[in-house]
Order: C-alpha cells, then structure tokens, then sequence
C-alpha cells in the first residue's frame, strides 16, 4: 500500500483538497461555515494547481447562491465537472437548480457545510436544517462524520455521482467538522486518478450541449407526459446505492478504509442502537467504547451514511438483529411533522421490510441544534432512556424544555477520561494571536510527531475585543471527541482579565497545570488573582507558571502579539515534547508560517521564542499570596430582569442552562440591551479638554460606539455633579444664558478605536501634539468616569425641536439609539447607522440585510439598537442577505397602508372626535423635529378620546394612530448585498418610486465572511476570489440608481466630508421617494491602520476613487441640475490613495508587474469616471416636466 | 577634450553621474540617462529601514483582527510568496547591468550593522560595480558622544569592506565635528570614495494644521557652496576619491567642482526639474567652455583651485569668512 502523508487540516480543506482536483469549474459565493472551501480553491487556482488532468480549475465567484447554482447548472451542461461549496441559506437558494440538475440526472457534488437556516434566529452554527431541507431535490445524500471522512466521502461521492448520474450532496457539520483541524491521512493524487474513471467522464462530457450535437434539453411538459418524464429516473435511483457501495469497497481496496451504505459500530448483540449522521457520531462511538468496556451495556450505533436514495434493504441488513430499541436522532427541527427526516424513514424502512421477529421500539429525538454541544452524558441519557418501558418519544437532548417537556435529563458530571488523552484549553483575545499559534502548535504535534491530534476553536461573536477558546487534544490514538474539552490538563490564560469573565480553572483536573499571561511582576500578579482563582489553585494543587509575555513581546518587537511567546511556554511545560524538540519545531513553524513575509519577522519571532524562557517563572502552591480580589457582578442591579435573569447567563458563558422557557417564542426581544455588557476593552480612553475643545460636534459624529456623547444643558443641573465631572459654557449665539456643555466618555463601552483623536480639529496652542481630546490608560479613571457617565445619562437630552440638525454641531446634541455594539474598534459603518439612529430613530423602521451590520447590530448576547427615555426608538428586524430591500418595502407599504386607514378611520369618526383635529391629523406638517412634535401631541390628544370612544372603529384606530406620525424605513446592508445578492431587489425597490431609504454600508469587499470580493471591489485590490487584484473595476451604483431619474441618490464619506454627509442623509430622508446612500465605509479588511482610517477616506474622495455628490430629484423639478458634486478635481493620484491600504499594497510584493497593470487601469478607469461625474454637475439645468 | 576621468577605480568616459534618485527606477529611465551622457549611474537607493517597516507592517495588517470572529477567521487570501526582502532591487540592479553598458552603483541606506553587511553582499552579487553607502544618521540622542557615531560608521564600513570586493563610497553629511579629521578615519578604513554631501530634506511646520510635514523642495546652486568648500579643502589629502553631490545644476558648477577636487559631480534636482536631456547640454557647454578656456582634459581641470593650490589657502577657511562679511555695505 502507498504512503501517504499525514496533514493536520480541517474539514473544509479536506472537501475543497478533493473537489478541486477532481473539477474542471467552480461556481461559488461565500457563506459561512463554507466559505473557506471556495477560498481553498480559488488560492490553488491563482498559483497554478493544476486537476488530476493537467489543468488548472476555473474557480468564479458569482453575485449569489442562487446565481453559482445557475452556473454550475450551465457548466454541468456544457460538459464540466463542476462542483460548488455552500451551506445554509445558500443551499435553499440552490434548490431550485438543484431540482433541474437531478431531473437532468448530471453528475456533480455540492460540498456543504451542515448549518442551521433562520428561522427565529439566524445562526451560522452547525446542524442539518439546511440539507434536510433538499432531501426530496433528487440529490443522493451522503454524510461524513469527521475530517478523514470529509476527504474519503468527497472522492466516494465523485465517483459515485459520475457512475450513476445522480448528483450528489456531501455533507458534513458546519464548524464541529468543517473547522475542526485534525490529523488525517492525505490521499495521493494516484488514489484520485484511480477512483475517477475516465469513461464516466467522457460520457458526462458527451451528454452536453454542442452545436455539433444540437438537442433540446429544459422542455415544457404538459399533463399527458409530465408524470411519465418523472418516473423515468427510477432505475436509476435504485442503482446508486450499489454504485455507491461499490464506490466505498473500490476505495477500500485503495486506502484499507472500509465503509458502507450503513455502518454499525458497537456490541455485535446490541440491544440498544442509536441512529445517526454527522459528527455526533463520533461521540457516539466513543460513548459506546466507554459504556461496553466499563459498564458492559449492550449498546450500538448505526451510522447512515448514504441518506438519500435510502438503501431500505441496506439498513436493516446493517441492523444487530438483537436490537431491541433504537432512538433514531436528527440535527434539525420540523415544527408540525410526526417525527423529524431521519426518524422517519427509518419507521417507513422498518415498516417496509422488517427483519425482526417483533418490531424494535424506534424513538425520534433532536439534538446539536446551532452546534449545540453532544457529549458522551447525552448519549449515555438517550441509552438509559432505551432502556425504559416506554421511552419518551420526540425528544430533545442537550436543552432543558421545561415548556413542552421533551428534554431528557442527563447527567453533567459524566465524562470520560481517555487515557494517554492530552487536553489543553487555551484562553485568549482575537487580537493576541492565540487561535493561530494553537493551529500552528496542532500541525507542529500532528505533522512531526506520531500523536494524533485535534483543534476546535470557540470564537465570540464580537468583532472588537472578542475572546476567543482554543481547545487542543492529542493522543496515541484516534481522537472521537467532537466536543468541548470538559476536563483538561492545562489551562492556560493569555489575558490576565479573561479571568473575571470565565471560570476558567473550573474545568482543570486536580494536579493540572495552568499557564497565566500576566501584565504585572510576580507579586503583584498573584495579588490581582481573583480570589476564586488562588483557591482553585490551592484547591486542585495546580502546578501555576507565570509569564508577562507583553513584556517579552515588547522587548522583541511583537507588539501585543504574544502567539509565539505563549506557543513556546506551552511546549515549555505542558511536556508534550521534549523542549529542545519543541523549540526546534517552533522555530521551523515560524519559518513556514512567516518566511513568506520576510526575514525580520522570522527574526523577530525567533528572538522572542529565545527570550520566552528565561522570562517564564513557577509559583509554587506553599509561596502563593492571598488575594482580596472579589469578582464584579456580570451586569448592573439597576438592569432590567431579563437582562440580570437571562442575557446576564449568555454573559457569564453558561447561556446553555438557559431553558426553553426563558427563551421568546417568536425570536423578539427587548432593546437597548448593550448598555448593560460593560466589556472594559480598551487600554486607553479619550480624555476631554474643554479648554481646548471648540465644541464642533465632530468627535461624536464619528464614534464608532456612540461612546462619547454631547450635552448642552442648564447650569442648574450641575447641583449635584460629581466633582470629577468636566464642564465648560456652551458656545453659540443659540444657547440661552447659563447652559453648560458636557462631553463625557463612557469608557466602559468605548474600545479605543482613537477616531474622535484623530479627528478632533482643536489643538492645544501650549503643546500640540494634545488636542481636546487625547488618549490615556483606561484603568485609572474607570471607576470615576463610571460615575460621570451616570451622571451625565441623568441630564436631560436636549430638546430636538431645538437642536439645528443640519449642522454637524447641532445635530450630535441628538441621542444616539445606536450604542455599544460589537463592530470593530474604528467600525468605518456605524458611525452612518447611529447618524440614523440620532436623527431619525424615534421613528425609525429598519431592514438590515444579513452581513456585518446585522451581526453587530442583531447578535445575542446583548444588541445595540436602543429606545429614549419616552420608550421611542428604531424597531429593527433581518430577515435574510437578499431580500433586504424587498423586506423593507414591504414594511413602508404596511407603514402607508396603517396611515392610510387610519385616516379613513379618523374621517369615519370624525363626527366623534371633531372636525377640527382630524384635518390637523391629516394635513399635519411634519417636514421637522418640531412639526413631529406637534403632531405627536395631537396623537395623544387623539388617544384620550378615542379610550372615551365604545366603538370597533375607535379601537381600531386606537391601534394605529401611531402612524399618523411619520414613519422613516430605512433599508440597510453592505456591499455584497447591495451591489450583488439583493441588487435584483434594491433595483426593483428604487423603480417602485415608495420612500424608502437606502443606506449602502460599503466596505467594497464582502466583510462580515472576510473579505470575498463583490462587484464594488476596486480594479487592483486583492480580496478573496481575486487573489490576483481585481480586474475590472467598481460598479457605479449611484450611477444606476441616478438613471431612473426619480430616486435621491448621494454619495458620501464622513470621514472626508462630514457635513455633506449629514446633508445628504437629510435629503434623503426628507424625500418622498426612493433614496439611496452610498457610504464609503473604511474596514479592517482593507489591511489599514484603523486609528487612521480618516485619512484614508480623504485620500479616497481626494483622489477621486469616492467622488462626493448628491443627486436631488426635487432640484430637476425646480429647472435646476439634480447633480451636485460636492468633491473637487483629483488632487492625488489613485495610488497614492490605494498603495495607502494592504488590499491594493500587497499585489506589488507578490506580482509587481500585475500590480502595475491594474494599477494604470485604475488611474484611467477613476479619470474617465471624474470626467463623467463632472460634466454631469456641468450639464444646463433640467426643464421641469 | 578628453573628458574623462577615474572615480573609485572606475575608468568613466565624463565626471558627471546622475545620483541615487526616482531617475533610475526603470531600466527605461537609466537607458535615457546612458543616451543622454551620463558616465555612470548611481541607482536609487535600498533603504533597510524601510525594508523592515514594510515587512512588520504587512505581517500587521494581513494578520489584524483575524481568528477572531468566526464568519471571517482571515480577511484576505492565502497568501502567496511576497517579495518582502530587497528581491526586486536586486533584480533591477542585474537588469541594469545587462541593459546599460556604463558602470552601476549601487546605494544602500542601512540602518543597522547587519543589515549593512547583508545587503552590500547582495548588491554586490547583484552585479553592481560599485556600492554607495547613504549615511543618512540625525543623533538625536542628547547621550550620545559623537564619537561613538564616528566609531560606528568606521566600524560599519571596515566590515563591509572585508566582506565584499567591488569599491566603496560613503555619502557623507557635512555635520561632524572635525570633517577633515572624519575624512581621514574614513579614508584610511579604506572608504574608496567619500560623497560630499547628503542633503538632509528638514521638515517644516505647517501653520494651518500645527504639523511638522515633510519638505522636499529641489535644490539650488548656492548649496554646492559647502561641498565645494570640503572638496577642496580634502582634495590631495586623502587617497579616496570624492564626488561632489547637491546644487550642481549647470556647466560651471560642474567645472568648479572638479577645479575643487571632485572626480565626479552627481546631479539630481537639475535632472528631476528640467529634464535628463540636461546632461547633454552640460557636457556640451563644458567642452565649450574648456575649448574656450583652452583646458584640455578633465584631469587637468581636476583640483586645480583646491585649497593645496590655491596662493590663498585661508581662502577656504575662517578668514574668508571674515572678508565674505566685509564686503557688505552695511545700510541702515
């Protein structure tokens, strides 16, 4: 037999490893968890690798799921092997062509990545909502249970689908199996070529479409032989599972792998089976191992691996013909079926053909939703419940239903100790580096040792500051557990404040070792210990090293990286390989990993690897100090019971014991949740100046966070300040006498970012380097700016009647009703979202199409979208990524409707109510803050007398009277959505001619999947699926929506223009049409320094890249141009704004002369555009109609 | 008119080299210079500085806010092979050679010792005939003596000499405390050529933004004053040669600079202000000159209003200072 390498690689590297090789197109679009296969696949292709036939892959990123299923169905026809990767919402957008692709009986594999669908929630976690969802498409389904498999079942499935012309759906579990990285055997390039036989392919290759051999192949059928049509597949049907298994056997006689159809596993006289697919059954086994070895229970599993077609006659031959009972367990929910896919069919396949003297007991159950874990004490609880007289059917395992009652109880303390089972839990920050010196750690022990070894990464769902849990195993043997490390053997904690947010010690065996990165010297360390902590140690006798691996980082030049350092004291003393071994392997790691980067950074790693050492100290339990440090509460008293009873759980990171109960039915909950989760991120804050401050409002409009906020106020109020609290007079003729003015941080919240420094205008004339706003350490003031920011919340806000909103001034007295969310410290789109937020939010309605915004913006624990102190503020809801503008119209045509009869209704009671109000009800102008005002009065007025009113017609009214204020929707999203998956949409929605407003939050990269190009990505930047810089360039969106004549289009960049964006965004607000906003919106996946990420949107609008303009229908109404450009003639090259940013950067050092290409192709591309946009603000003034 | 002359060992067939500027980024470019006259080119220089700051900041920003958000674990593709290291310099400074016939210089701006050494040995690999050492040092440290700054450089430059064979140049600043002394040391490290001198581009201060920003501004003829003044001075008195660089942007100053001492003149600013066909005009207007003036050759030219052979050596030094002054007429 072959030798094949060993790889330490994940699940989605496994699928794309095969199908890449084995296809001639690739058709994708990104979505988590799934997105990395077509990644794979399309860096393969940028450097040439080449398919098992020579030829390097054409991989095409299309503008949805929708649209790389439409391709793949073109290519299958014309004769390519193509394949796609997707999962999710991704898949359901493919089901149509997937229909077509199996009624044309073509052979190809979908790679997906099992995820769950939105449905009270989205979650982009792992179960198999989403294939089950195809099952009756005609796709034959088959599903790997681990990472090896993932590998195997993609070539299996190659070959199966060439063989027997059904296509096939090879599945596996989002994250659990797609992102687990795992030591498994790679196959050779030999084994493809031997499972793929040529003959299939050419015969796929002569079903195509050829003008040579024309036909006609799509028809339309009608009732005499559309039935017919449909069952001439059958045999084909009943074929593919003997193809299959025939598959499998060939691939043994290659590998020594064996499966099938079915695979058992467990006691030969078992009378107890679970049934299953998909990683869980990797605990199964292990579960099995455990329950027969030690407990001596007669217990088995039954793995489906070929779902669709189903072989019945497989299945109950694969069966121990002793069982008794089996629970049959599905990933998925079907609200309202008897029992959910995969218990179902195994009731039909034993009904159908029952090898049994007596029917078996089958019980149905749902487990893992979302990823939900699946331990070895579940599987043991669903054993135990098979053992009773009557089991509990249709029921769930891993939750507490305490409302419809179907969980079965299980018992949390049962684990299983492997022996010569090394686990490690790991600690850390997104930004320190600790996830990527742990997968380096896996490949270093995987790939240079005979240890078996698996990784699996918990990441939170911020985007600044996240914490993120590496759970790392590795053994002599094959490691099952596809589950959370429950008890390890070292622990280690790369942030020394990570300790007050986990109890992190909780899970570590007595005698373990825990590793602490501590900022501190050793005394101090163990005084700002928790006290819980220094228990635990003393408790479980830890063996407790120390480290202050910034310092080391500092002094080697790593920064706050402290990945390798922290690698280096794992290996140190974790004894998982001899030290010297492990330093030598470190060292040639950081060669692999960084040597494409450069000299000084392997350097500088290698340094910071020697100097870890001798930095790396061993408190012993009889030295250790006491500690007074007690741990905060997880949220404030003063929050509301649902945040301190049940989003305080998900804080405190046992948001699993929340049961069904306490949970909404209908996914809706409170707002301004945010407020409560105090992330203390940031090492430095803004400190205010108000001698040197001007008072411009300039630093609020651009926060991020809406962490630093603005109040003018009466001196009076200041009776009870704290002393700490920072005033000045407020300048400007429009204050009265007396106010006072406050900015005030609230540091708690504020991530660091430093934008409202960079651009704060005021210098100090003493030293001016300081300005009004200027950086210092978080830790000093927080306790005295938590009680300023009380303070400064319980001032009054100021009157927004008479706040002057057009000016960045006046308009930043507003109250943000956006605050605190998880973007990224710097966000380039939040601060657009909280403008909408402060000047229209109490009476605002939003879609957000999926993507960043809706993550930030919608993601549990707490949310950012918050009310005022009258109750009023944005009601937000996400429907899917390409619906957004359809979603929102839906809402102004529900909005204009309410309004409509609500005045039918108010003319109906008018006679009750008086004449008098309902004209001024109807006829309200309400084209400002102080014409809503009034209007909102005459609601109120209106309300009283309706509650006085006994009538249908009263109470109906009293339901909408709401409405008769001004709604403003407001239809949100980024780029990917808006330029390519919801274009068709937005496209019809500005055609409708409704008011609604567009907000385009544009990265000009897909950002929350990291960073896949869209159709607004620039000629020359490099993204993902433009590995080689984009070639041709930027859409003009504006342009297109321009063209309809009647929709206000603006484009705009606060950080360049501030003023023209708030121009705009009240333009369009007030327009009663469609409006549209393109905001340029700076992000981390431009490769930019965040801090100064203003400069780079001046560079962009000075170079003309991100020329500035508003087009007004109402000026072409008015004989004037609509076309106002707000930006002047380039004042900068396009490089030297481009060669500003990684993306574009980073294509001279890897292809300079492509680079240059682009690069004059960019130049002429933003020349012709300038000359355009001017001769449009040129052009004679428009005739009105 | 024979002008040529010998600069370093290098046999050129005039004394004036386009210095290290953007004029020599494309083979292109330096074909031009090459067409247009010029003896030699001194490439643009390789800056280590910035070598390293382009490694750390691309390390920096492809790996910033990665693994730490499930849905975008990276945010830009797998990387390919990045030319980080000084590859495309190189690469230019071999395409150079195979392009051109006249002799290349290489220019090196290091920053550290062995960033010296390592780079000097590629650029000498590379192809180049000659390496030019941009010594461009601001002690800012209140600390430190200026003899460790002298010490550092002769020591710099003894290691590079050992380690590579083709001839040294070392652009010096005017800001040392003995000049002629630091000469000397220089010298007898085995300094091939000293290049007087590196124009320091100071900053400014812009008033509207309270910035310290960058200056670039070109420079004029009366900065060739104060290389003038050292090249004549060092002119005989040290077996190096020397190359006169900054302000020289006519014939005349071309002329004066070898009456001085220099071998070479290095032009810059003039070239990158009116063009590369100024090297033509100068050369022309320099035969004219010297056809008019009846000097025949460069060599003969060369240091003949040097300090050593001038009837009034104080010329050059303080007292010339004095007389400069006295020739004001003081208004009032």
């Amino acid at each position: 037999m072959a030798t094949r390498k060993k790889v330490t690689i994940d699940g989605n590297e496994a699928a794309a490893y095969v199908a890449h090789q084995t296809n001639e197109v690739i058709a994708i679009y990104p979505i988590t968890p799934s997105s990395p296969m077509g990644e794979h696949s399309d860096a393969w292709s940028a450097v040439g690798k080449k398919n098992i036939w020579g030829s390097v892959p054409v991989v095409y990123e299309m503008q949805s799921e929708g649209g790389a299923a439409g391709a793949v169905h073109g290519a299958l026809q014309s004769g390519s092997l193509t394949t796609t990767f997707t999962a999710s919402q991704g898949l359901l957008l493919m089901i149509p062509n997937m229909y077509k692709i199996a009624g044309e009986l073509t052979s190809t594999v979908f790679h997906v990545t099992a995820r769950s669908l939105a449905a009270q929630a989205l979650s982009i976690f792992g179960d198999h909502s989403d294939v089950m969802s195809t099952r009756q498409t005609g796709f034959a389904m088959l599903c790997s249970n681990n990472v090896q498999e993932v590998m195997d079942f993609a070539l299996i499935s190659q070959r199966a689908s060439l063989e027997s012309r059904i296509p096939f759906l090879h599945f596996f579990d989002g994250f659990r199996t797609s992102h687990e990285v795992v030591k498994i055997e790679q196959l050779l390039v030999e084994d493809l070529k031997a499972m793929i036989d040529d003959k299939f392919v050419k015969e796929h290759r002569a079903r195509a479409m050829s003008p040579e051999n024309p036909f006609i192949r799509g028809t339309a059928q009608n009732p005499d032989v559309y039935f017919q049509g449909r069952e001439t597949v059958n045999n084909f049907y009943n074929a593919c599972p003997a193809i299959t298994q025939s598959a499998m056997d060939k691939f043994f006689e290659i590998t020594g792998r064996r499966y099938n159809l079915f695979d058992y596993y467990g006691a030969p006289d078992a009378d107890r089976v679970i049934i299953l697919m998909g990683s869980g059954a990797e605990t199964t086994e292990e579960t099995i191992d455990y329950l027969s070895g030690k407990m001596d229970e007669k217990v088995g599993l039954l793995k489906v691996r070929l779902f669709r077609p189903f072989s019945v006659d497989n299945f109950v031959k694969a069966l121990p013909k002793t069982v008794k009972s089996i629970a049959v367990l599905d990933r998925t929910k079907e609200p309202g079926s008897i029992g959910e896919p995969l218990y179902q069919d195994i009731i039909t396949a034993l009904n159908e053909n029952c090898p049994f003297d007596k029917m078996p007991k089958v019980i149905g159950g749902r487990y893992g939703l979302s990823s939900k874990e699946f331990t070895p004490a579940m599987v043991k609880a669903v054993f135990d419940e098979l053992k009773k007289d009557a089991p509990k059917n249709h029921f769930t395992i891993g939750i507490n239903d305490d409302v419809s009652h179907t969980s079965l109880d299980y018992d949390k303390d049962f684990t299983i100790d492997i022996e010569g089972l090394f686990c490690g839990l790991f600690y850390g920050l997104g930004a320190d580096g600790t996830v990527g010196a742990n997968k380096n750690s896996i490949k270093i022990i995987g790939e240079e040792t005979e240890n078996y070894a698996q990784g699996y990464f918990v990441y939170d769902s911020k985007k600044s500051g996240s914490t993120t849990v590496s759970h790392l195993r590795f053994g002599k043997k094959p490691i099952k557990s596809t589950y959370l490390i429950q008890k390890a053997d070292f622990v280690a904690c790369h942030q020394f404040n990570l300790l007050e947010k986990f109890d992190m010690l909780k899970n570590l065996k007595d005698g373990g070792v825990f590793l602490l990165n501590s900022p501190y010297n050793l005394e101090e360390t163990q005084k700002n210990l928790p006290k819980r902590v220094i228990q635990q140690i003393k408790d479980k006798k830890l063996r407790f090293y120390v480290i202050d691996g910034y310092d080391v980082a500092k002094e080697t030049g790593m920064g706050s990286r402290v990945n390798t350092i922290m690698q280096t004291c794992f290996f140190a003393i974790s004894g998982v390989l001899p030290q010297e071994e492990a330093i030598t392997q470190i060292k040639k790691s950081i060669k692999k990993t960084y040597g494409m980067k450069g000299d000084e950074i392997v350097k500088m790693n290698y340094n910071a690897v020697d100097k870890t050492l001798e930095n790396l100290h061993k408190i012993e339990i009889k030295d250790i100090l006491e500690s007074n440090v007690e741990l905060p509460p997880i949220v404030s008293d003063k929050a509301p019971d649902y945040v301190k009873n049940t989003l305080a759980k998900i804080l405190e990171g046992i948001g699993d014991d929340i049961p069904v109960s306490e949970m909404p039915v209908d996914g809706t909950f409170p707002s301004a949740t945010a407020q409560w989760e105090k992330r203390n991120i940031a090492l430095e804050v803004p400190e205010w100046d108000p001698e040197v401050c001007i008072q411009c409002g300039k630093c609020a409009i651009i926060c991020p966070h809406a962490t630093i906020r603005i109040k003018a106020y009466d001196e009076g109020t200041l009776k009870n300040a704290p002393a700490s609290f920072k005033h000045t007079k407020a300048k400007g003729k429009e204050f009265e006498p007396g106010t006072e003015y406050s900015i005030q941080v609230a540091v708690e919240d504020c991530t660091g970012c430093g934008l409202c420094v960079e651009i704060c205008p005021a210098k100090n004339k003493k030293e001016v380097k300081l300005k009004a706003l200027n950086m210092i350490s978080q830790i000093p003031v927080r306790e005295q700016e938590r009680t300023n920011w009380n303070f400064f919340l319980d001032i009054p806000e100021f009157d927004r009647t008479k706040a002057n909103v057009s000016t960045v001034k006046g308009s930043q007295f507003l109250q943000p009703l956006f605050e605190f969310s998880g973007a990224c410290s710097g966000c380039g789109e939040t601060p657009y979202v909280k403008l909408v937020s402060q000047l229209f939010g109490d009476r605002a309605i939003i879609a957000n199409a999926t993507g960043c915004s809706s993550i930030y913006g919608g993601n549990l624990p707490t949310t950012p979208w918050a009310k005022n102190k009258e109750g009023r503020g944005p009601s937000w809801s996400n429907s899917l990524f390409e619906d957004n503008a359809e979603f929102g119209l839906g809402m102004r045509l529900s909005v204009d409707k309410h309004t409509e009869y609500a005045k039918e209704l108010l003319v109906r009671l008018a006679p009750v109510i008086g004449e008098q109000i309902v004209n001024d009800l109807i006829n309200a102008d309400q084209s400002n803050e102080a014409g809503i005002h009034e209007q909102r009065e005459r609601v109120n007025i209106l309300k009283d007398k309706l509650k006085k009113i006994d009538s249908p017609e009263a109470e109906d009214l009293m339901s909408l009277s709401d409405y008769l204020v001004k709604k403003s929707v407001w239809i949100m999203g980024g780029d990917g959505w808006a330029y390519d998956i919801g274009y068709g949409g937005l496209d019809h929605v500005l055609a409708s001619g409704k008011n609604v407003n567009i907000l385009v939050l544009d990265t000009e990269v897909y950002s929350n999947t990291g960073g896949q190009m869209s159709k607004s990505t620039m000629i020359g930047a490099v993204a993902k699926f433009a590995a080689s810089g984009k070639p041709v360039g930027k859409k003009d969106l504006g342009m297109m929506a321009m063209n309809y004549g009647h929709v206000y289009v603006a484009k705009v960049a606060m950080g360049a223009n501030d003023t023209q964006t708030l121009k705009a965004f009240l333009e369009a607000e007030s327009y009663d049409g469609p409006s549209i906003i393109i905001a340029y919106s700076h992000c981390i996946a431009h490769g930019i320094n965040m801090t100064k990420a203003l400069d780079n949107q001046k560079a962009a609008v000075d170079s003309a890249h991100w020329t500035l303009f508003r087009y007004d229908p109402r000026n072409a109404m008015q004989g004037k141009n609509p076309f106002k450009l707000d930006s002047g003639a380039p004042k900068i090259k396009f490089e030297d704004y481009a060669y500003k940013e990684t993306r574009y950067k980073m294509l001279t050092k890897s292809d300079p002369k492509h680079a240059a290409v682009l690069m004059k192709l960019a130049q002429e591309f933003v020349d012709d555009k300038w000359k355009m946009y001017e001769r449009l603000a040129k052009d004679d003034a428009k005739k009105p109609e | 008119m024979d002008l040529s002359t010998t600069y370093m060992g290098l046999k050129l067939k005039n004394p004036i080299v386009p210095s290290a500027s953007p004029l020599s980024r494309t083979v292109d470019m330096v074909k031009r210079l090459e067409d247009a006259g010029s003896a030699a080119v001194v490439v643009y220089s390789l800056f280590e500085e910035q070598l390293t700051h382009d490694a750390n900041e691309m390390d920096h920003y492809l790996t910033n806010g990665t693994e730490s958000f499930a849905e975008a674990l990276t945010y830009f593709p797998a990387a390919s092979e990045f030319h980080m290291g000084p590859e495309e310099y190189l690469r230019h400074i071999s395409n150079l050679k195979s392009a051109v016939s006249i002799p290349v210089i290489g220019s090196l701006n290091g920053v550290s010792a062995g960033g010296w050494m390592k780079y000097a040995k590629l650029i000498e690999e590379a192809g180049a005939d000659a390496l030019e050492l941009n010594v461009y040092y601001i002690p800012t440290d209140i600390d430190k003596d200026g003899t460790i700054i002298e010490e550092i450089y002769i020591r710099d430059l003894l290691k590079i000499k050992k380690s590579i064979k083709i001839p040294v140049a070392m652009k010096l600043s005017p800001y040392f405390s003995s000049m002629s002394n630091m000469a000397k040391k220089l010298d007898t490290a085995g300094a091939d050529a000293l290049v007087l001198f590196n124009r320091f581009y100071q900053p400014d201060i812009d008033l509207a933004e309270l910035e310290v920003v960058p200056n670039l501004e070109l420079s004029t003829n009366f900065e060739m004053r104060l290389p003038l003044r050292w090249i004549a001075i060092l002119y005989g008195k040290i077996k190096a040669s020397l190359a006169a660089t900054t302000g020289i942007h006519n014939h005349e100053d071309v002329i004066k600079m070898i009456m001085a001492g220099a071998d070479i003149t290095c032009l810059c600013s003039e070239l990158l202000g009116n063009g590369i066909g100024r090297i033509t005009e100068i050369l022309r207007d320099m035969e004219k000159w010297m056809e008019e003036k009846e000097y025949i050759s460069v060599e003969q030219m060369k240091g003949s209003v040097s300090q050593k052979s001038v009837s009034d050596p104080a010329a050059f030094e303080r007292a010339n200072y004095m007389k400069a002054l006295n020739n004001y007429k003081l208004i009032i």
